[in-house]
């Protein structure tokens, strides 16, 4: 099919790209990980300060991290444990890297199908000719899932220092993890995790495989098995997704808590999956495919980007006013790290999740101009980058954070696994599921 | 004024959009259209401008948010500083967070009710008005669409309505 060869075309362009930056990456680790590994070694049998020092000055050259480095000069020589402490924090940058572009990816494909599960669920008679667009993007849903469970798993195999609370040792001397034991153990994670991406991919593949098989059927019944799985799917995620974001999020910081976390990270989710979709769409209509999408489509996937933009503000907004107003010392600190050390990626994701799009998709005309509603895009994915960010490095790496090889290699990777899925899948199936019972309205969804 | 107009009654509403289209197409002129509900679609088929609503709305919005932010930063930090759990009291960035909630309110109060507002006074509606639409069917299950008869042949006119579909055609002189 023309489709299917056009997409592989697009496939084949990216797929370069994704082995580039698999080198790329696995240089960047490798990096990491033999300068570093010496200098633990280093650190254990030689308690000299200036040895010590010296072979962190190296490992921080090839991190790049400019700010580590004149934090380091300040405090040169002045005691080891500082040392062992920012050894560990650079130990986890590049892990932190790959685990927050991977979770970014994956977001974006359950947030996807969240959507899709609700388009099904509430009967939706616009959307149907963005189905396969939706399903094409959930098709990242069981590569983006295992390589999370295998990123758990490392850490539970103590390969890295993500999660403290799987640290033995830290564990013995906090009082507060101890207490928490019960749930906050690798075996129980990895269970738990097993239990979510099983249940998500096993909602995803039944849909996808009913979806693709009313195509051919000669009545509606799957329709309505689709619809019975779609809401079925939906409660699953909210309990799931709610505890997934405490376990891979949450937990990194294992004495905070927030209640409404669970729905902070849907908020976040829902708005780039939304984002993704309306950004695939677009790219798909300007290569001639979509025949059937008018920029009503577009208005409607524009509308949700910035309701869902505001959404999120006020989850953040909820969370961040509630902390602040109690000044709870366990509770602030969490807000405290981040706004002295992260002052720029905490301020300009509101800026970019919020502001951006408030006064850019505003206007009811500017939703059907395709220009607008990707430049929205990008930066309403970015800001959703840095919030993830924001969740994870404050914890994981503290104040020696930065931007560099690691982080935008590592987006880059799964960006280009991402696509280069997506877009193999979009080319298995007609982008146009023609029997579905809504097709009829959703082509003359008109605004 | 249009002495001389049509009353043409239809009794759906798709049946009315296509009509709509017609009588446009002919170059008859709409004066006024009363419906039971609102008919989505019906503005653009008539050819009227978009609605400044939403400009009006959003400048509506800001000064709301201008009044908050004057208002709470008068009332909180300049005339009488309240501490309040022991936030600093003397700063409105400082403050900012617990001020969040009523600038949010206060702006989509003013938006929405001066919003309305403008509405009512465009509309000229306003409370003991007598009602304006000439049938009272319109509140029921009936669509009215007026044309202006003044400078046509109301016999052509009349069966060119009647092919549209319409149910009921009257010629109202005053």
């Amino acid at each position: 099919m023309i489709v299917g060869a056009l997409g592989l075309i697009y496939a084949f362009i990216a797929a370069p790209d994704t082995i580039e930056d698999v080198k790329e990456m696995m240089a960047a680790n490798a990096d990491h990980g033999s300068e570093e590994v010496a200098v633990v070694e280093n650190d254990i049998h030689l308690a000299n300060p200036k040895h010590a020092e010296d072979s962190h000055i190296i490992a921080e050259e090839h991190a790049k991290t400019a700010s580590a480095e004149a934090a380091h000069g300040e405090e040169a020589g002045r005691d080891n444990e500082h040392y062992e402490h920012l050894l560990h924090q650079l130990q986890n940058k590049p892990w932190a890297a790959v685990y927050i572009a991977a979770f970014f990816f994956f977001m974006i494909a359950l947030g996807t199908m969240a959507f899709y599960a609700i388009q099904q669920a509430a009967q939706a008679g616009w959307s149907p000719v963005l189905f396969r667009v939706m399903e094409g993007i959930t098709a990242y849903l069981l590569p983006g899932s295992i390589i999370m469970f295998i990123l758990l798993a490392l850490s539970g195999l103590h390969l890295n220092h993500l999660f403290i609370w799987m640290d033995p040792e830290v564990v013995a001397h906090d009082e507060l993890i101890q207490n928490k034991t019960a749930y906050l153990n690798v075996p129980f994670l990895l269970i738990r995790a097993a239990i979510y991406i099983a249940g998500w991919n096993i909602f995803r593949y039944l849909l996808r495989r009913n979806s693709l098989r009313l195509d051919e059927a000669t009545d509606d019944r799957l329709h309505k098995t689709n619809f019975k799985l779609a809401a079925g799917f939906l409660v699953f995620f909210l309990v799931s997704e709610s505890m997934m974001s405490w376990d891979w999020i949450m937990s990194v910081d294992p004495h905070w808590f927030s209640t409404l976390f669970g729905w902070y990270v849907f908020a976040s989710m829902i708005v780039s999956a939304v984002t993704m979709i309306a950004l695939v769409t677009i790219y798909l209509k300007s290569r001639g495919f979509l025949e059937y999408v008018n920029d009503s489509h577009i208005h409607d996937l524009a509308k949700f980007m910035f309701g869902f933009s505001i959404f999120w503000t006020y989850l953040w907004f909820s969370q961040f006013m509630l902390i602040w107003y109690s000044n709870i010392p366990e509770e602030v600190t969490y807000f405290i790290t981040r706004i002295d050390d992260y002052t720029l990626p905490f301020f300009g994701m509101v800026v970019m999740n919020f502001v951006f799009p408030v006064l850019l998709l505003m206007n009811s005309d500017y939703k059907r101009i395709n220009l607008f509603v990707i430049m929205a895009g990008i930066i309403i994915l970015c800001g959703h980058y840095l919030d993830i960010f924001v969740m994870i490095m404050p914890s994981t790496v503290g104040e020696s954070w930065f931007i560099g090889i690691p982080e935008i290699s590592a987006l880059l990777l799964f960006a280009g696994l991402f696509v280069f899925i997506i877009f193999g899948a979009l080319t298995k199936a007609p982008l146009l599921p023609k029997r579905n019972p809504f097709i009829k309205e959703s082509k003359h969804f008109h605004y | 004024m249009a002495s001389k107009v049509i009353h043409a009654i239809y009794t759906d509403d798709d049946l009315l959009l296509q009509a709509v289209r017609q009588v446009r197409d002919a170059r008859y002129h709409i004066a006024e259209i009363y419906t039971p509900f609102p008919v989505h679609g019906l503005d653009k088929a008539m050819g009227l401008p978009p609605t400044r609503l939403a400009i009006a709305s959003f400048m509506y919005g800001l000064v709301g948010l201008t009044v908050a932010i004057i208002m709470m930063n008068y009332m909180m930090i300049s005339d009488w500083p309240q501490d309040i759990g022991g936030k600093p009291s003397f700063s409105f960035l400082q403050n900012l967070p617990a001020f969040v909630p009523i600038i949010f309110e206060l702006t989509v109060f003013f938006a929405a009710h001066l919003m309305v507002i403008t509405f009512y006074m465009r509309s000229k509606l306003w409370p003991f008005k007598s009602a304006e639409n000439p049938d009272v069917r319109t509140t029921d299950d009936h669509f009215l669409m007026e044309i202006d008869a003044a400078n046509h042949d109301v016999e052509k006119l009349s069966k060119f309505l009647y092919d549209t579909g319409a149910l009921e055609i009257k010629l109202i002189e005053n």
